[in-house]
């Protein structure tokens, strides 16, 4: 019955685990996100975690502490971790949490909002 | 303070607090406001909010049990959406803390704290009545921009 939550992949010459989260995000959907990431990240040990937002159409505060609980674990491991491509929604949200001083992101489409 | 408004339409809907229903309940809440034409952004200012409501529902309200929570929509006079998202779970304490950002219970289940400010910020008034023990009722208003009414 679910719908892709993610996709992911792992390059081993890089050394990094890539993410790309699909649909949306809530607190039903990130407790099965977060365990299959880290299931991931635990057997990897990757260098950098790219989380790719670009697919993703809701996210609530869920949303956000998905992302700062991969972020604390990626520090554990010594690795770093990127966001890539929020909307305007979604980065509203990350920076009422303050989140752009403490995750990097980066944009690597053209604008890609619709209105 | 002022008189209340007129009340065009309203909706009713109650369901069990399982985390499979929090998609269904702010989808089934944006579909009801759509009616009062609000811009695609209104929209999703409401759904994240009516999101964050029935998460604090199902996560702190009826944290080992399930538990039932009763949302009513309302569109009132001058395209205003009034929803209310209740509980009869635990119930919060201390409401003043709870609503400052970056406050939670629950850290250890990566809750942000978040969910009050996301409320507060994409609405225009947010109330939160709690009793310990009793439950939480939370209201949120959310007047849509000028625009002309579709017939
Ligand atoms: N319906 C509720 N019943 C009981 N307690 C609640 C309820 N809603 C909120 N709370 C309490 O208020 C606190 C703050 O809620 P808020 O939604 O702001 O953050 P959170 O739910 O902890 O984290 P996040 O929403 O970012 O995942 C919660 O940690 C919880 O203790
Ligand atoms: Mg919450």
């Amino acid at each position: 019955m679910e719908k892709d939550l993610f996709l992911s992949d792992y390059n081993e010459e890089t050394n990094t685990v890539s993410i790309i989260l699909c649909g949306e995000i809530d607190h039903h959907s990130a407790v099965i996100i977060r365990r299959e990431i880290d299931n991931m990240l635990l057997h990897t040990h990757p260098k950098n975690l790219i989380i790719e937002l670009y697919s993703v159409d809701f996210m609530d505060s869920s949303g956000l502490g998905l992302i700062m609980g991969r972020f604390s674990l990626m520090q554990k491991l010594g690795g770093t971790t990127i966001l890539r491509n929020p909307n305007e929604r979604i980065k509203k949200i990350l920076s009422l949490a303050g989140m752009e001083r403490i995750i990097k992101i980066e944009r690597t489409t053209e604008k890609n909002e619709k209105k | 303070m002022k008189k209340s408004k007129k009340i065009i339409n309203s909706m009713k809907i109650s369901f069990p607090s399982l985390s499979v229903n929090e998609s269904a309940a702010r989808a089934v809440v944006a579909a009801f406001s759509a009616q009062a034409d609000p811009t695609t952004n209104e929209l999703a200012d409401i759904k994240c909010a009516v999101s964050e409501a029935v998460t604090n529902s199902i996560v702190h309200a009826y944290p080992d049990t399930i538990g039932e929570i009763y949302i009513s929509v309302l569109i009132l006079e001058g395209r205003i959406i009034k929803i209310q998202i209740k509980d009869k779970g635990k119930g919060i304490e201390d409401v003043a803390k709870a609503r400052e950002p970056l406050y939670t219970t629950s850290p250890e289940s990566e809750r942000s704290g978040m969910g009050f400010t996301v409320m507060e910020s994409f609405t225009d008034k947010m109330s939160v009545r709690s009793k310990v023990g009793k439950g939480t009722t939370v209201v949120l208003l959310k007047a849509l921009g000028e625009r002309k009414m579709a017939e």
